[in-house]
């Protein structure tokens, strides 16, 4: 059984991480450059720590699968990044990110993470601004906010609709200005196929060479993982295409655990699926529910009928209804579930009924006429109003409307959009203590690859800020309580047997993809495993149905694992032999998060099970059994996991019913 | 399925393909039916059912790279009919939709072609050398932790804002393959402008251009002729102004250089 020392600092809430940065260990410069870390993934998360520790004088190797850096999923970002910066002056403060954040997961996240989170927020933004992000300012040259949902005051910053992409290439431009100097080397097209593990601690990495198919292995003092979220296991997504557990689910078959598996997701505001073929889903924005109303018809009668044909008074603005204080800015979670209730009592709008209207008329009138006045202008013409306000909701949203444009073929200037709940985020990723180590000593894992922050739901515009915060703020202290009782220079050597046998594991695994010749596509048990887990453990969930699907799930393995084709050779480029290596670990990966969410009796967040809800079908949790974290244990192939339990000590914030109404 | 979509009828095309399966092997154009798609599909989509027909073949797949399919990530680099990212502007491959080509078309779809990115396999190249040269300066020097408060330097919105025009070069390379000559210039000067537009970008604007620069050229990029190919062909649309920007950078740095007084200060100390 797993030890899951959480390693909180004692003392009140609020004093915590400074005590605790002034209690551990460190280590002194002259020994820095003697250990060596390997870094896995460098999207925010990853470039911002491998940044942070070359610059602190550590070695630092960067590994990454994508041929640049700069390609990591951390790009997709939209909508922005919290800080409690309350430039605004409307309320905001470290307290109450860290109380947003708690409720928004819905008490199932670590009070002290959350806090150390909401205060090196503010610092994140200092770091980008002075690293050159180009966020949006005010006429005064100050910069500018935006609301995001679960919260009650502007702390959003954004660039656009880009700012993931905006803070990756400033933590990119960090990270290649070291590459550059020396102080990191950087490894591309190089896949984490295992972990190494020597006397119990992690000690390197062991990759495979995307383009020539050789196996590499890599030494180290400490590894690094900050590869990201599992969304893929779903098959359609949010998540880019290349976006795996494979680095994570390895580290998990050597003894970490893995922590809340179930903790999904699901964003409300996507474009909704269109076909068979469909490859991907796209987001649209939280932002976009600043300005949007979400509406569906009254009357079921109503649902075929062009918008503009649906008088006011028929219009059901479900979001308002339900939850006045919050209204269209209601958490992720709750948004997605009401338009699921939506779309469950037949007023779902498109042709399969899955899909809720984004309305943004009222905006366009409301900005129009705020223009024509800032223009002097008197009695304008409706046309004039609709173009000025038009005009403005572009200087927002354009790029977001250009995207759906290109998708749907349809102006959302003129017609709502139609939009639906889809696969975005995991909140589960591997257990991590107060330094963000695995129980798995040497091994430490930040950003959307722990579990640590975001509980059961995470808020929109937190996924950027946990990313920044782990690498910038918190791994460049906590890294060194660990290598400070490492001796230096008793790195081992990749020569050892540990090194050998990991690189045969992942040989062997490769040789027996290669060998099956079978008769169906990688693609083909993706799509399946997408479509179980999506029925059986999506946005509602039963006992019946999560059974089925572990059930169909290990029949699908086995099938996978006698019938896949893998064309071509394992010596060179092979992109069938990638994705089959990456589908192969999401097969039992999504095993796992059935069991994770059949074991969880309780709805919370994200995890809606239908036998636990209250009269009006919102989530039932269970304090008294399950306010905890649930981490799972590899027992062997084809064996049960042991389910490990962190009990969740709430000090600060009293555990209460969440309500956005 | 979904109701308010353009429903056009399904359409079949014949694709063909760049085919090279390594860097140091010669390759050829092969052609692929790929028969009754639904318009709405993207562009990679139907390669991506096109492929899992050759997969179930048991025939290698047609390689090509493509990870956020919605036009941000940079990582798609398809030359479609002549074009790098296919036919219409401001957008990458990805967000290419089948709509696009009609019924019993032949298209042509090769990799982007230039000295400086060699093809890998089929339609992936390698374009490394763009980290290359963002490594050589591309970059504000800030330690993590040393930043003063954000608000502490305001910076006027609309230099904030063009700033953030050239920011959002996605690194794609499609400016390159569009360039007869193969210049990175677009590249290197929308990095240049993003950070030399910022007041946080001062203190190294000169070394920034002058090391990118020479980067760009050890790196075997060929010459701006100022035909403007590569704003073009950009799926962000940056402008070609950039070029004019890094230029007159350029220029002010290598005089400042030559006459920069140079301090003679060692380390050293108590």
């Amino acid at each position: 059984m797993a030890i899951l020392d959480s390693k909180i600092p004692s003392g009140p809430l609020a004093d915590k991480w400074r005590k605790h940065k002034t209690d551990i260990k460190l280590v002194n410069p002259a020994n820095k450059r003697k250990y060596h870390v390997v870094v896995v993934g460098a999207g925010l998360a990853g470039a911002s720590s491998a940044a942070s520790l070359a610059d602190l004088g550590y070695q630092v190797t960067c590994i990454v699968f994508h041929d640049s850096p700069r390609r990591a999923h951390s790009i997709a970002a939209q909508g922005g990044i919290n800080a409690a910066k309350n430039y605004q002056n409307d309320g905001d403060s470290v307290y109450r990110l860290f109380y947003d954040t708690i409720k928004g997961g819905d008490y199932r996240a670590r009070e002290s993470n959350v806090h150390r989170l909401a205060e090196v927020s503010v610092n994140i933004i200092d770091q980008c601004a002075a690293l050159g992000v180009p966020f949006a300012r005010e006429y005064g040259g100050l910069l500018a906010n935006r609301s995001f949902g679960g919260a009650q005051v502007s702390r959003t910053f954004y660039a656009r609709g880009q700012t993931g992409q905006q803070l990756l290439l400033g933590a990119y431009s960090s990270l290649s200005r070291c590459v550059g100097q020396g102080t990191v080397k950087l490894v591309t097209q190089n896949e984490m196929s295992d972990l190494v593990v020597v006397d119990g601690q992690a000690k390197g990495v062991i990759t495979r060479d995307l383009v020539t198919g050789k196996l590499n292995r890599f030494a180290a003092d400490a590894v690094i993982l900050a590869t990201g979220g599992y969304g893929n296991v779903f098959n359609l997504s949010t998540y880019a295409r290349g976006s795996n557990v494979t680095a994570s689910w390895r580290a998990y078959k050597r003894g970490a655990c893995f922590a809340n598996p179930c903790f999904t997701q699901i964003h409300p505001t996507c474009i909704p699926v269109s076909g068979d073929y469909q490859s991907k889903l796209t987001l649209m924005s939280e932002s976009l529910r600043n300005d949007g109303r979400i509406w569906v018809p009254k009357n079921k009668a109503d649902v075929k009928k062009a918008p503009a044909d649906i008088a006011e008074s028929d219009r059901d603005y479900f979001l308002e209804r339900i939850y006045p204080s919050f209204g269209n800015l209601a958490p992720r979670d709750v948004a997605s579930r009401a338009a699921k209730r939506m779309c469950d009592e037949g007023r779902g709008v498109g042709e399969t009924g899955l899909g809720v209207y984004l309305d943004f008329a009222e905006a366009i009138q409301r900005y129009g006429k705020q223009a024509a006045a800032r223009a002097n202008l008197h009695d304008v013409s409706a046309a004039k109003v609709l173009e000025l306000g038009e005009a403005a909701v572009a200087e927002r949203y354009g790029n977001l409307f250009d995207i759906y444009k290109e998708i749907t073929d349809e102006s959302a200037y003129k017609q709502p959009m139609r939009i639906y709940p889809a696969v975005h985020y995991t909140m589960g990723g591997l257990w991590v203590d107060y330094n963000l180590m695995s129980n798995v000593p040497g091994l430490f894992v930040l950003g959307e690859a722990n579990f640590s922050d975001h509980g059961a739901n995470r808020l929109g515009a937190s996924a950027l800020m946990q990313g920044l915060a782990d690498g910038f703020f918190v791994i460049p202290y906590t890294i060194g309580d660990y290598l400070a009782a490492q001796k230096p220079g008793s790195r081992p050597s990749a020569d050892r047997a540990e090194f050998a046998a990991a690189e045969a594991n992942v040989e062997g695994l490769v040789k027996k993809l290669m060998a099956i010749k079978g008769k169906e596509p990688v693609a083909f048990y993706h799509k399946k495993l997408g479509k179980i887990m999506w029925n059986q453990c999506g946005m509602a969930r039963t006992k019946e149905g999560l059974n089925q699907g572990i059930a169909d799930i290990q029949a699908l393995k086995k099938d996978f694992w006698s019938n896949v084709n893998v064309p071509g050779s394992a010596e060179n480029l092979n992109q069938a032999l990638e994705k089959a290596l990456r589908v192969a670990d999401f097969i039992e990966l999504g095993e796992l998060m059935c069991r994770d969410a059949l074991t969880r009796e309780e709805s919370c967040g994200g995890h809606f099970r239908e036998e636990y809800q209250h009269a009006d079908g919102e989530c039932l949790r269970d304090d008294v059994n399950f306010a905890h974290v649930a981490a799972w244990e590899f027992q062997g192939e084809d064996k049960v996991p042991l389910r490990n339990i962190e009990p969740l000590n709430y000090e600060t914030v009293k555990m209460s019913m969440r309500s956005y109404k | 399925m979904v109701a308010h979509l353009t429903s056009t009828k399904n359409l079949s095309v014949t694709l063909r393909v760049w085919r090279q399966p390594a860097t140091d092997q010669p390759g050829r154009f092969v052609d692929y039916a790929a028969k009754d798609l639904n318009p709405n599909m993207s562009f990679l989509e139907m390669l991506d059912v096109v492929n899992y027909g050759l997969e179930a073949k048991g025939e290698d797949p047609i390689a090509f790279a493509h990870d956020c399919r919605e036009g941000i990530c940079g990582t798609c680099s398809l030359v479609i009919n002549g074009k790098p990212h296919g036919p219409h502007k401001g957008i990458a491959t990805c967000q290419t939709y089948m709509r696009s080509f009609a019924d019993g078309d032949v298209i042509v779809v090769e990799p982007f072609r230039a000295k400086p990115f060699p093809i890998l396999k089929d339609l992936i190249c390698n374009r490394s050398a763009f980290d290359a040269i963002q490594q050589a300066g591309g970059f504000i020097t800030v330690r993590a932790g040393s930043a003063c408060d954000a608000n502490a330097i305001p910076v006027p919105k609309d230099e904030a804002d063009l700033a953030m025009d050239a920011a959002q070069c996605i690194g794609c390379g499609a400016c390159v393959a569009a360039c007869k000559n193969a210049s990175a210039m677009l590249f290197v000067s929308a990095k240049v402008g993003h950070l030399g537009l910022l007041p946080q970008g001062q203190a190294e604007r000169d070394s920034r251009v002058l090391n990118m620069v020479a980067k760009m050229d050890e790196l075997g990029f060929g010459n701006c002729t100022n035909q403007y190919e590569c704003s073009a062909a950009c799926p962000k649309l940056i402008s070609q102004d950039f070029i004019a920007r890094m230029n007159r950078d350029y220029i002010a740095a290598s005089f400042r250089q030559a006459f920069k007084p140079k301090s003679n200060a060692s380390g050293g100390g108590a």
